[in-house]
């Protein structure tokens, strides 16, 4: 199964996030999915370190979907994509944070391909709530 | 030709000035940002030297550079260090394994590294950001380094009557206007430690 990855500025955000697609995705396997959230330190911000080693966490061979808040977390793994010290198949998913995530998870734990994941995330931009 | 050393003290005396600035980078930071730029190049410059005297192995300028770079990126936790250490990277990439490189080489290698700043962050320059102090100040390296320092810093303050369009300032819309940017204040600082190793005062 593609692994998740989510990033975001804070510990706490990630993980609620994770875990609310986790319980939407329940029902099944659940893909491998892992919340790196704030600093090294415990503050709000971006860990390089946090987000590699989430990303070798739910690395099953099958590629890793990232998704990224705002900001730093964003460029933080554009970079470490840049530098390709992610595990070999991983993306940026570009999508909104909770929706996108969800979006992926549910895909991912069907057993669906990376390129399936990220269209299904992408797509969460098209939901019009208004 | 600029060997090793010389961008062991292009590190170390950036990271001077960043330590003598963080407050005013700071200060920068409070009405546009989150108020943590300087703390965060601190935290970011001071791994750097770190890393640099661990690691003697760094013996060539790509990789002093490479080096410093992929430390920024680890410990900043700010947007500045995946946008700070990309500069160095690419840069420290596109000087190759060379024990010593020119001045011309350096300028073409720090023309990519801005260039892959600047596709990583999505920004061009009149964004205020990092680039309105880059983008000059890599141009005017044509002419000397002293001038590279001179046209970064003129960079930065250009940057206060602009509106930002990349980054949380952005979301400020018109409330951006007014204040000098952050990140291109602390590209000055970066360009002009780059200048002050390069052509000391007195030495020219």
């Amino acid at each position: 199964m593609v692994g998740i990855v989510l990033v975001s500025h804070s510990a706490r955000v990630a993980e609620a996030v994770a875990e609310l697609a986790r319980e939407l995705a329940a029902g099944g396997p659940v893909a491998p999915l892992a919340a790196a959230g704030g600093t090294a330190v415990g503050g709000l911000g971006t860990s390089a370190e946090r987000i590699l080693t989430a990303a070798r966490e739910v690395d099953r061979g099958a590629g890793v979907a990232l998704l990224a808040d705002l900001g730093s977390s964003v460029l933080t793994v554009k970079a470490l994509l840049m530098e390709d010290e992610l595990p070999p198949g991983s993306l940026l998913l570009d999508a909104p944070f909770v929706e996108g995530a969800v979006a992926a998870v549910v895909t991912a734990s069907t057993g669906a391909p990376l390129a399936a994941v990220a269209a299904s995330a992408a797509d969460a931009y098209t939901y019009r709530k208004v | 030709m600029r060997d090793a050393e010389f961008f062991r003290r292009w590190m170390v005396a950036a990271a001077a000035a960043v330590e003598r600035e963080a407050d005013r980078l700071t200060e920068l930071d409070s009405p546009i940002g989150d108020a943590d730029h300087g703390s965060n190049l601190l935290r970011g410059f001071t791994a750097v030297i770190a890393a640099l005297e661990t690691e003697p192995t760094a013996a060539t300028p790509g990789a002093v550079l490479q080096l410093s770079g992929r430390t920024l990126i680890g410990t900043v936790g700010g947007a500045s260090g995946p946008l700070y250490g990309t500069l160095l990277r690419r840069t420290g990439k596109a000087l190759g394994e060379s024990a010593e490189v020119s001045d011309a080489e350096l300028r073409e290698a720090l023309s990519q590294g801005v260039a892959a700043v600047a596709q990583l962050g999505g920004a061009a320059p009149g964004d205020k950001t990092m680039l309105d102090a880059l983008v000059p100040g890599v141009a005017a390296l044509g002419t000397s380094y002293r001038a590279a320092g001179n046209a970064s810093q003129d960079g930065a303050l250009a940057t206060v009557p602009m509106r930002a369009r990349k980054g949380r300032a952005s979301y400020l819309g018109e409330r951006s206007i007014g204040h000098q940017d952050p990140g291109a204040t602390s590209s000055a600082l970066l360009l002009g430690t780059l200048a002050d190793v390069a052509e000391p005062a007195g030495a020219r």
